[in-house]
């Protein structure tokens, strides 16, 4: 004897089981029209391989598996493929789903088909492949795709079949063993050879069904095959309950029996397999349970898949009116039809018609007492009032740590619950809740992964364009050092030469062309005029849907973003027109003045760009129409303007040279206002040269006053505006005016001398 | 043709709450019998009367909550409360005193709670403690059992009871002496003397068969429908007896061999006070008591710990009250750390764990 282990907790509900059991396996006319769901098992739908019109035969494979995890249908009958459309499937939802509808053409003939001569001569690989052509998926209730099931990577030591039947009600089970034992047991004996001839071959059957333990027994005689019988309860023939009653381990949390070294399987499946490989038969019917009292007969069929449930209950004397719940599958587990107009599918084990009085409307839920009659049933030692609490206040935390996914929703809390709570709906509702967050959670994760590598490439760009601003300026800097170290005879005579072959190879690199830059500089701006587009296209589309404000501000700011770059280009380009016109020579040619020039030079010439810039941005203000980009242009005229103060007081802060030019009254757009300085001073220095010295001071005497009168102004001007240049001119009028009294001795003594 | 549809199991066992309760009510007949029979009419008066107010104040509540109130009456939860808490308060005890203890039961300790399933406290033992720290005098005066009274006293009758209770009735005409101590008072008063001297000089005590004259019948009584209700199935061993295993244990370790520092026996303990009551009625209440079996024997022996903590060691002669409602308090956390080992787990997790 094989020492049985108990399960905690579990019932004992009533088991309802003889009324089915009247008569054996019974067979029903064909029925008109056979609906095939291509989505009877477990896993992804199977593909149809059929067209409307077809004319198949039974046995025909109808549609392969979508998947590995999925399997094939067959034709159940022969006769002509009349659609393939969404129908209502048998589904706790009610919900529809893609059918090859088959209309049978009664002559029911079969496609050729042979089964494998001996099994044990072929190999499992290929046994499995004949398993998975045949479409079988385990007909206990999961509809798991077999041969997935019988093909585990770890090693197997026990093989368990499942002959239960736990539900109340149920007896397709019961009637397939009495009546079919042998097969059984040769089916066992294939999955046997299939998973390697595991040690520990076990059917396990309750002991309220004594007649089937029987005939297995007799069968299984002189075979390697063990029948156990342990005591009825509910829900034994839950898996994980299987088999911690036949071995006495339990499947780790998460894990699945294989990890155990255990497979196990349903009887109508190991029947199934039976019939696939000795006889080459696909999945194309099974035994089905039709019972309950609005049903004048209860009873056992072997029913084609597909056939409508409305052709099963017609030949069993159902009355709709006495219906209260239509409920395929068993009492505790099944789930309620809608209507009568779904098919028998692989998993479709029973098909209850419960009566008023069987049924009657659950009672209003009470308050939960925490009685703990719940914790005592469940089987998974589960405390199913703390996790009702828990799933009514949506905390998934502690749903969690009370081990909710652990729930097998056996339905032995709801069943005893003495306030009528149906605990397994908030189960499942949580359990719902739970994936759902987990699965947005994954792709928050996900979306912030992503934000987090665009901010790593951003941040990348901006550090490279950081280290190029950096390494220009120290060669900038660099440069003027050497430039300074020229004045001052310390650096080689080579040196100055060097950098400007240096400044003028890197103005060649910068600036390949200026056509190609204004090219670039013009496409930037083309660019940035799209974006603007779009970005209003968006916005004018967003304000037309009525989007929320917060997705429209976001577009609004997008929109006054484009704007700005888009002025920015155009400043870009605008400023980049006049710096243009000299050649790439030219270009070099400035740089070679820029860093011959003396200090005042350079000054004066960056004056002069200075203020031809200024004009013509003014003239860019006047003929903009759009007051964004005259505010950019603006901004940029002050930047302009801010320059040129500075450049004048650099110059101011030079001190007047000996022909220094009159400064020119600001802001005044002369094209040419240094030529005519350096003009007059040119000619004044040979009007000079044309003198005797008394005159000369005179003249240069004359010229002092003349300026000093000129800087006193300025600095009385300075004074009224509150100028932040008065103490440069006030610097610039003591120098003045000690030199006009330098000069003034020195005529005194020319002319002293001269008078002598 | 469209049928009912509904989530999975569509059975159902035929026990309902209402029956729960009622085979609580029924369990405690025995000891109200016994009560009766030992101390007159008075638990049987305080019984009614309770359950009068408590039927009323249920239905006022759940009338002013805007519920069905005959479907939360069907629920025999109020009447439960009160015939608990009747049968927990002294006999021939004032009317305004069990209206005051059944008010609070109901109304505060329940119902502003949330009703039935919410309260976190007993609430039996709420409006017991409220009346008990209130009116100290009324609280702690008990009858003498019936065989105990001395020559020419006798109990009142049903009527001078309830002129007792009701002073509009009138002034019974009463033959004076019929209160007394209760065991564990008694005790408590002789304190400094030998066991076996506390036992010559009490009758309590010295005319009892195994712990307290009369009293011990009372718990007897109250032991028979608590194991009744276990052969019932209405609820589990663990807390019970793990305050009575607890309590022994406690009496046990500190009988000290009867001597003058002596907490008295373990059947001294076991049947005198509300012992039983407070076993198989008061910590068995499920709302209030920790979730898991294991939670329910920290929470049993707890409480069995603290009866005899507060006997021995505190004020009050007897304190099931007490250290039920402290282990009201500690429930939430036994919970929290009390979780059976789930299928296919190899060790009890904590509520309070994370997802790893």
């Amino acid at each position: 004897m094989r020492k049985i282990w108990d399960i905690p907790g579990g019932i004992h509900p009533p088991e309802n089981k003889t009324q089915s059991l009247g008569q054996g396996i019974a067979t029903l006319p064909l029925p008109d029209i056979l609906i095939l769901p291509l989505g009877q098992h477990a896993g992804a739908p199977a593909k149809p391989l059929v067209a409307v019109g077809d004319r198949v035969l039974k046995g025909q494979l109808l549609a392969e598996p979508g998947g590995f995890i999925s399997a094939a249908l067959h034709a159940p009958t022969s006769g002509t493929v009349s659609a393939i459309e969404d129908r209502a499937i048998p589904h706790p939802s009610g919900m529809s789903a893609r059918c090859i509808v088959l209309l049978p053409d009664g002559n029911d003939e079969w496609c050729p088909h042979h089964g494998v001569a001996d099994y044990r001569a072929a190999s499992p690989v290929a046994l499995l492949g004949l398993i998975r052509d045949a479409g079988i998926a385990g007909l206990g209730g999961a509809g798991f795709p077999s041969a997935v099931k019988l093909g585990p990577k770890q090693p197997i030591d026990t093989l368990i079949i499942n002959g239960t039947e736990c539900e109340p009600y149920i007896t397709a089970d019961d009637i397939l063993m009495r009546e079919r034992a042998a097969d059984i047991v040769e089916g066992v004996a294939i999955l046997a050879h299939i998973l390697g001839n595991p040690a520990t071959l076990l059917i396990g059957v309750e002991d309220n069904k004594p007649q089937a333990f029987e005939a297995l027994e007799a069968a299984a005689r002189g075979t390697a095959i063990e029948v156990v019988e342990f005591p009825t309860k509910y829900p034994s023939g839950g898996e994980k309950q299987l088999i911690q009653i036949l071995t006495g381990k339990e499947v780790p949390s998460g894990k699945l029996p294989a990890d155990l070294g255990i497979v196990c399987q349903n009887v109508g499946t190991t029947y199934a397999v039976q019939r696939a490989i000795v006889h080459g038969e696909p999945l194309i019917s099974r035994v089905t349970t039709v019972t309950g009292r609005a049903c004048g007969r209860n009873g056992n069929y072997e029913v084609p898949i597909g056939t409508p449930i409305r052709h099963l209950l017609a030949h069993n004397a159902f009355d709709a009116a006495r219906c209260a719940r239509l409920i395929m599958g068993g009492p505790m587990m099944g789930f309620a039809l809608p209507d009568i107009d779904v098919p028998v599918v692989k998993t479709t084990n029973c098909i209850l018609a419960g009566s008023h009085d069987e049924f009657p409307p659950a009672p209003p839920a009470q308050a939960c007492i925490r009685c703990g009659l719940c914790a005592e049933a469940c089987p998974a030692s589960l405390l199913p009032q703390q996790l009702y609490w828990y799933a009514q206040s949506h905390n998934l935390e502690r749903l969690e740590a009370h081990n909710l996914f652990d729930c097998i929703e056996c339905g032995a809390c709801a069943y005893v619950c003495p306030s009528n709570i149906p605990l397994v709906q908030y189960y499942r509702a949580a359990k719902g809740e739970i994936r759902q967050q987990d699965a947005e959670k994954k792709k928050a994760d996900h979306a912030r992964q992503r934000f987090e590598f665009h901010k790593a490439r951003l941040e990348r760009a901006e550090a490279e364009k950081a280290a190029k601003r950096e390494a220009r300026r120290l060669a900038a800097e660099e440069a003027q050092a050497k430039v300074a170290g020229d004045a001052i005879p310390a650096s080689g005579p080579g040196s100055a030469d060097d950098l400007i072959q240096a400044a003028m190879a890197r103005a060649a690199a910068r600036q390949s062309s200026p056509e190609q830059q204004q090219a670039k500089l013009e496409r930037g701006l083309e660019a940035a005029r799209n974006r603007l587009q779009v970005a209003e296209a968006k916005l004018a589309e967003g304000e037309g849907e009525g989007l929320d404000t917060e997705p429209l501000d976001r577009l609004r700011a997008r929109v006054e973003e484009a704007r700005v770059k888009l002025a920015e280009a155009e400043r870009k380009l605008a400023e980049f027109t006049p710096a243009t016109s000299p050649a790439p020579s030219a270009t070099a040619a400035r740089v070679v003045d820029k860093l011959q020039g003396a200090p005042r030079d350079q000054l004066e010439r960056s004056i002069t760009t200075l203020r031809e810039r200024i004009a013509t941005t003014e003239a860019k203000i006047a003929e903009a129409s759009d007051e964004t980009i005259a505010a950019a242009l603006r901004n940029g005229l002050d930047k302009q303007r801010a320059k040129l103060r500075d450049a004048e007081r650099q110059l101011a802060d030079l001190g007047p040279a000996d022909a220094s030019p009159e400064q020119p009254a600001a802001d005044a757009p002369t094209l040419d206002a240094a030529a005519q300085a350096i003009a007059r001073a040119q000619a004044k220095a040979e009007a000079m040269a044309a003198m005797n010295p008394l005159e000369k001071l005179d003249a240069a005497l004359e010229g002092l006053d003349q300026r000093i009168a000129k800087a006193r102004d300025k600095v009385a001007a300075a004074e009224a505006e509150q100028s932040e240049h008065l103490d440069t001119l006030r610097a610039a009028l003591d120098k003045l005016e000690a030199k006009r009294a330098d000069t003034a001795r020195q005529r005194a003594e020319l002319a002293g001398q001269g008078a002598h | 043709m469209v049928f009912a549809r509904s989530s999975s199991p569509h059975g159902h066992a035929p026990l309902d709450t209402g029956a729960v309760m009622r085979c609580v009510l029924l369990a405690t007949l025995p000891g109200l019998v016994a009560l009766t029979w030992n101390f007159g009419w008075g638990s049987l008066i305080n019984v009614v009367l309770a359950s009068l107010v408590a039927l009323g104040l249920e239905a006022a509540i759940v009338a002013a909550r805007g519920r069905p109130v005959l479907f939360y009456l069907r629920d025999y939860s109020a009447l439960v409360t009160a015939v608990l808490l009747g049968l927990a308060l002294p006999p021939l005890a004032p009317w305004w005193l069990v209206v005051i203890a059944t008010l609070f039961a109901i109304a505060i300790a329940k119902h502003l709670y949330g009703g039935l399933g919410y309260n976190p406290f007993n609430p039996a033992m709420v409006g017991y403690v409220v009346v008990l720290i209130s009116f100290p005098v009324q609280m702690t005066t008990w009858i003498t059992p019936r065989d105990l009274l001395a020559e020419g006293v006798s109990l009142p009758g049903l009527w001078q009871s309830l002129q007792i209770v009701f002073p509009v009735l009138g002034t019974p005409e009463l033959s004076d002496g019929f209160t007394g101590a209760t065991p564990l008072d008694a005790f408590k008063q002789y304190s400094g003397l030998l066991v076996e001297q506390i036992y010559q000089r009490e009758p309590l005590f010295n005319q009892a068969e195994i712990a307290s004259y009369g009293w011990e019948w009372v718990n007897l009584g109250f032991l028979a429908g608590g194991v009744w209700l276990l052969y019932k199935r209405i609820f589990t061993w663990h807390a019970p007896l793990a305050m009575l295993a607890a309590l022994t244990l406690m009496a046990a370790l500190f009988h000290d061999g009867g001597s003058s520092t002596s907490g008295g026996s373990p059947l001294l303990h076991l049947f005198s006070g509300a012992t039983m009551l407070g076993a198989f009625f008061i910590v068995t209440d499920p709302v209030t008591s920790a979730a898991s079996t294991t939670g329910r024997l920290i929470y049993g022996a707890g409480v069995g710990i603290l009866v005899y903590c507060i006997r021995v060691w505190g004020n009050y002669p007897d304190a099931v009250a007490f250290a039920v409602l402290l282990m009201n308090f500690a429930a939430p956390l036994i919970d929290n750390y009390s979780l059976p080992r789930s299928y296919g787990h190899s060790r009890r997790r904590k509520a309070t764990e994370k997802k790893p």
